[in-house]
């Protein structure tokens, strides 16, 4: 393994349409979305399936039937059978991980040309049967098999009525910390004292931002139109961005997670979301051989991990800084930020961090703070409280909203950045091929 | 031996193992009845062997039928029954046998194949997609002669058998096994195992022969005569209007099976060794075996060795046409794009093409995974902005030359000189719409037949700039679609197009003389044609048929042939053919039931003519199809007779037991043709003018062929 000496171009990204869950991919497993999004990206910059060395997808709420999901999607967009594919999983961040672990393929020599991204489904999530009837069926068929009818029936010892009807709970909450993500967004928001006000301007500008994006077809060339079997309409756009989404009506929802004293409703998070997104990568030298114009040159990258309880949701903060002094750039030369939206709460939060002298100089290590945030840098078609969050996908969107704007904005530099469950945050960094 | 391998089992059962020596197929053959022979011989005098098993060293064949090669070149009788006496004496004589023989199919079982199968004690089939059996025989005019019309009947009972043997179709796995025709599924690697320890099981008398023989209303209605009569009557009912007697094949299979049920299977052998002797040598068992081999062979002589792979395929037009061609081309590309002008309409074709993905996968023929993976390389377009990269562009769009320039621009300035760029007209010169155009050598036509599934044909369209390449790959990708291309050069509606147009002028002429419309198609039905011509114009659509007339006014004016204005007529007046349900017949109620359109006549003002000879209207309708097709060899439009038949019995319907408009001249006699030519033309005038080459064969006596 020698380490080539080569920038990693991003030559393109293609995603799905992104649907609220239970919407029209309801028919649909995980790893069809991710074939679709897959066969456009390779429909789209006309490269040929022979050309792949590897496939990495990240994705969180795998199905049990394909767990790898990465080598489904592979073979099911046709790529060739001797193509390796995995898949990777770091919560919220599973598509930023595979998005860098592609460049480290590259980089180190083991693959040329990489396709990586993410999918996810909420629409069919795994429900799982109580603990105890899982473990009396198991025991029935699997492990104890009891040949008399009297040591089946012994096995149901200790067992209610309910636990036979009465599903598990999805595991929505952190397992080490036992808080669910809501509750611990309301829980920053009071500790940086972010008010609901803040919180719902916040989302209605991501709505409108959203919306106004598609109906100027930002999204368009992004986004390949999935038939779906049977005689329904083609799916051709997001059904997240809500054009009428207003401060007035915001206001008026009730708290969602702390019923009593919370700030965070339905309309200032994320949604559930099902869809694919990829990005192809490759080196250098091997985009020049094919006569490829990438959109962009990975530069750099960080991860960091910090408290599961007070810093959950400040992955950006901390790796957008880690990432800046690393490479000694400064976040004013950096003009493009795409940003994951968890929550309102959680954007706002980050921003303050970065933009707080006490954080850059407590958390970071740094003289003063990381920097400014304007607005206009920021998201500027919307993220993923309005255009949706599928859990594995949204890094690779990301990654191709930032390229794009930094071509249409000029910017040499731009970033994209996300926290994920766990408290681990990501930033990677994006220059700019044709400005220098 | 050179065909077969014999194994000794530690089991004491043997396996026999088929590999036909330098074929990728095996075929049954004398040679290799010589080797069963002797290999029978041996099992038998053999007192310690249990049991046999049959199997094929064939990656994707059992047996693929008989030796078609050494069949056409039996010239007597006595040769045909020679070798299918030979061929029943070994098969009777391995189901005579004490000794258990199990059969073990991986691939095609397909006629005698089949009916070796057949012959043995148990079938046991793997489950690749690659398996399937059918007895094809009836589509070469020809039946199941080594007892397959007396031992599947006897499996499967008659219900289920008689329409296998009439229609030839072919059965996957699935199917055989719940018809009964197999006993047991395994998968390849497993079968020869499998096959063993059945044969074991069978010797030692362990597993039961079975004896189940379909649907339990099936069996009550065979088992009693007067139910068998009303089986064999219903099938000969069905036969007569289908081929209208012209086939006698069918009518042959049908008395074969009832000879053997009513007789025995012995009685039912030695009758059909006669019948066979005499359908082998029959006119159209040879018309239909010389088209399955023109089949075979068509285009394959073009092949220029440079093809270039087709990864990326654009077809544009997601109608009837645009996701015919998207639903052949699925297996063979990576990606396909499919543009309309919009998604919604491009996806509608897209949802077709899914259609027939969910059927196949439904009979077995692709796993449902494969389902899944073939219908995603579809991709919708509205635009060009996915077609960089793409190796061909076929248009299906409406035929209109400004519309197909144009298009051919837009597909110029989106992709590079590797794009093909291939027009599916059906008539517009290729010349024509390259005109102007950057790239004329990436120009080519392709020319589909709708339903494009199912129909064979393909008609590549070659212009002067043509490049070699493109041609070669067009050809090359047309065959992986399955289908049996002819290639010709560029003109006025080509070659099908052209040569079905003056027959249907002439049938429009008949109209104009008042002859009743049903009367004009029964001649023609009755001369051989699926459907007769005045309903073929009512499906094709009326707007279709006064377009080509107009692509080929101006050659037809040239030659001063009188041309028919009654389409025209009723084309403005609104008669748009079955699609708007107003054509020449009137498409009302019921599917399926038309009557005549009284409107027409009115229209037209014309007096119904009473006295009409069917023999002329036959002679005159066939005859400008068939004389347009000489001058077009003339012209060299098509490179040769083959290219003509092929063209007008799988584009257009021409009878295939006459063999196509060459060999129909050839079996007529040239001399026969050209007189009622010369009769018709003093008759009718210019347009029965007798092609040069007609004249030149007649003068230096000989044929076509």
């Amino acid at each position: 393994m020698e380490k080539t000496n080569q920038r990693v171009a991003i030559i393109d990204g293609c995603r799905t349409p992104f649907l609220r869950s239970g919407t029209g991919y309801s028919s649909l497993m995980g790893w069809q979305i991710g074939q679709f999004a897959v066969q456009g990206l390779l429909a789209k910059t006309g490269i040929s399936h022979g050309e792949i060395d590897e496939v990495i997808m990240g994705c969180v709420a795998a199905d049990i039937a394909t767990t790898n999901i990465a080598r489904e999607i592979s073979l099911g967009a046709g790529i060739p059978q001797s193509v390796p594919a995995y898949t990777c999983t770091v919560a919220c961040i599973s598509a930023n991980q595979a998005i860098t672990n592609a460049a480290c393929s590259i980089l180190a020599g083991n693959s040329e040309v990489v396709i990586a991204g993410g999918v996810e489904t909420f629409s069919d999530a795994d429900i799982r049967l109580s603990k105890k009837y899982r473990k009396f069926l198991l025991d029935l068929t699997l492990f104890k098999r009891p040949k008399k009818l009297l040591d089946k029936l012994k096995l149901l010892k200790g067992m209610g009525p309910l636990d036979f009807i009465r599903p598990e709970k999805p595991a929505i909450s952190e397992y080490a910390t036992n808080l669910i993500m809501g509750e611990n967004a309301d829980r920053l928001a009071k500790r940086l004292h972010i008010t609901r006000e803040r919180q719902d301007e916040y989302a209605v500008m991501s709505h409108q931002r959203a919306a106004k994006a598609q109906d100027d077809g930002v999204f368009d060339d992004d986004i390949v139109p999935v038939v779906l079997n049977g005689n329904s309409e083609p799916v051709v756009r997001d059904n997240g961005p809500r054009k009428d989404a207003n401060f007035a009506k915001l206001s008026t929802l009730k708290p969602a997670f702390d019923k009593k004293y919370g700030s965070v409703t339905a309309a200032n998070a994320s949604f559930l979301t099902d869809g694919a997104a990829a990005v192809l990568l490759m080196g250098e030298k091997k985009a020049m051989e094919l006569g490829l114009e990438p959109i962009g040159f990975l530069k750099d990258f960080a991860y960091t991990a910090m408290d599961p309880v007070e810093e959950l949701l400040l992955g950006p903060a901390f790796s957008i800084g880690k990432l800046l002094k690393k490479t000694g750039i400064p976040l004013s030369d950096v003009g493009v930020l795409e940003i994951h939206e968890a929550f309102a709460a959680q954007m706002l939060a980050n921003i303050d961090c970065l933009e707080s002298d006490g954080f850059g100089k407590e958390a970071l290590g740094l003289p003063g703070a990381v920097g400014k945030i304007p607005r206009d840098k920021l998201n500027i078609y919307g993220g993923s409280l309005s255009i949706g969050h599928p859990f594995g996908a949204t890094g690779a969107r990301l990654l191709t909203t930032c390229c794009k704007r930094m071509k249409e904005e000029k910017q040499k530099f731009g970033i994209v950045s996300a926290c994920a469950a766990g408290a681990i945050g990501n930033a990677i960094l994006i220059e700019n091929p044709s400005a220098e | 031996m050179k065909y077969l391998t014999i194994e000794n089992h530690d089991s004491n059962i043997r396996v026999v193992t088929i590999d036909s020596p330098g074929a990728c197929v095996n075929t049954l053959s004398s040679a290799l009845f010589d080797e069963v022979e002797a290999m029978v011989e041996a099992m038998e005098s053999d007192a310690s062997v249990k049991g046999l098993v049959i199997i094929s060293a064939k990656k994707n064949t059992f047996i693929a039928g008989a030796d078609l090669d050494e069949i056409k070149e039996m010239k007597t009788p006595e040769a045909v029954k020679d070798y299918i006496l030979r061929a029943n004496t070994i098969l009777s004589r391995l189901e005579a046998w004490e000794k258990p023989v199990v059969c073990a199919i991986n691939g095609a079982c397909m006629g005698g194949g089949l009916e070796l199968a057949l012959a043995c004690d148990y079938r046991i089939a793997s489950d690749n997609t690659k398996t399937v059996f059918a007895l094809p025989e009836v589509k070469l005019g020809l039946f199941p002669g080594g007892g397959g019309t007396q031992r599947l009947p006897q499996l499967i009972g008659l219900a289920q058998a008689l329409p296998l043997i009439l229609t030839g179709k072919q059965l996957r796995v699935k199917k055989a096994k719940k018809m009964g025709l197999i006993d047991e599924v395994v998968h390849p690697h497993g079968l020869k195992e499998a096959a063993i320890k059945n044969a074991l099981g069978l010797a030692e008398g362990k597993i039961e022969e079975r004896t189940v023989k379909g649907p339990l209303f099936n069996r009550a209605l065979e088992k009693f005569s007067m139910g068998r009569n009303l089986i064999f009557s219903q099938a000969k009912k069905g036969v007569l209007k289908q081929t209208k007697g012209l086939y006698p094949a069918p009518l042959e299979i049908i008395e074969s099976i009832k000879c053997g049920v009513e007789n025995g299977i012995e009685q039912g052998i030695k009758a059909d060794i006669n019948r066979f002797g005499k359908l082998v040598l029959s006119k159209e068992s040879k018309n239909l075996t010389h088209l399955f081999f023109a089949m075979n062979g068509g285009g394959k002589d073009y092949l220029n060795g440079n093809a270039r792979p087709v990864k990326k395929l654009g077809v544009l037009g997601a109608g009837l046409m645009g996701h015919g061609i998207a639903s052949v081309s699925t297996d063979i590309v990576d990606t396909l794009l499919l543009k309309d002008i919009s998604i919604k309409a491009a996806a509608k074709g897209i949802q077709e093409v899914k259609k027939g993905l969910s059927i196949r996968a439904k009979s077995g023929g692709i796993t449902p995974f494969e389902k899944e993976v073939l219908g995603a390389k579809l991709i919708p377009c509205q635009d060009y902005s996915y077609f960089k990269g793409t190796d061909m562009v076929i248009e299906a769009v409406f035929e209109d030359l400004d519309l197909k320039r144009q298009i051919l621009r837009d597909v110029e300035a989106a992709t590079d000189d590797r794009t093909i760029f291939a027009s599916n007209t059906s008539s517009l010169p290729i010349t024509e719409i390259a005109k102007g155009c950057k790239r004329p050598e990436n120009v080519i036509g392709m020319h589909y037949f709708s339903p494009v599934r199912s129909m064979p044909l393909l008609e590549i369209i070659i212009t002067d700039k043509t490049a070699d390449w493109v041609l070669g790959t067009a050809l090359d990708f047309g065959m992986k679609q399955g289908k049996t291309c002819i290639v010709v050069k560029d003109g006025p509606a080509f070659y099908t197009t052209r040569i079905l147009t003056l027959m249907m002028n002439e049938a429009m002429l008949l109209v104009e003389e008042g002859v009743d419309v049903r009367t004009i198609d029964q001649a023609m039905t009755r001369f051989g044609y699926p459907v007769g011509p005045i309903t073929l114009v009512d499906e094709v659509g009326h707007d279709v048929g006064v377009h080509v007339g107009e692509v080929l006014k101006a050659s037809v004016e040239k030659r001063r042939i009188k041309t028919a204005t009654v389409l025209k007529t009723l084309y403005n007046k609104g008669f748009h053919g079955r699609k708007n349900k107003k054509g020449f017949y009137e498409y009302k109620g019921k599917k399926g039931k038309k009557s005549i359109n009284k409107d027409v006549g009115k229209i037209l003002g014309i007096k119904p003519k009473v006295n009409v000879d069917i023999e002329e209207i036959q002679s005159r309708v066939s005859l400008a199809m068939v004389n347009e097709a000489i001058l077009c060899l003339e012209e060299g439009i098509i490179a040769s007779p083959r290219d003509g038949d092929l063209g007008a019995i799988l584009g257009l319907g021409f009878p295939p037991f006459r063999g196509g408009p060459f060999r129909y001249v050839d079996a007529e006699g040239p001399e026969k043709v050209l007189s009622t030519m010369e009769k018709l033309e003093k008759k009718f005038g210019n347009r029965f003018k007798p092609a040069g080459l007609l004249k030149t064969k007649v003068d230096r006596n000989a044929l076509f062929y």
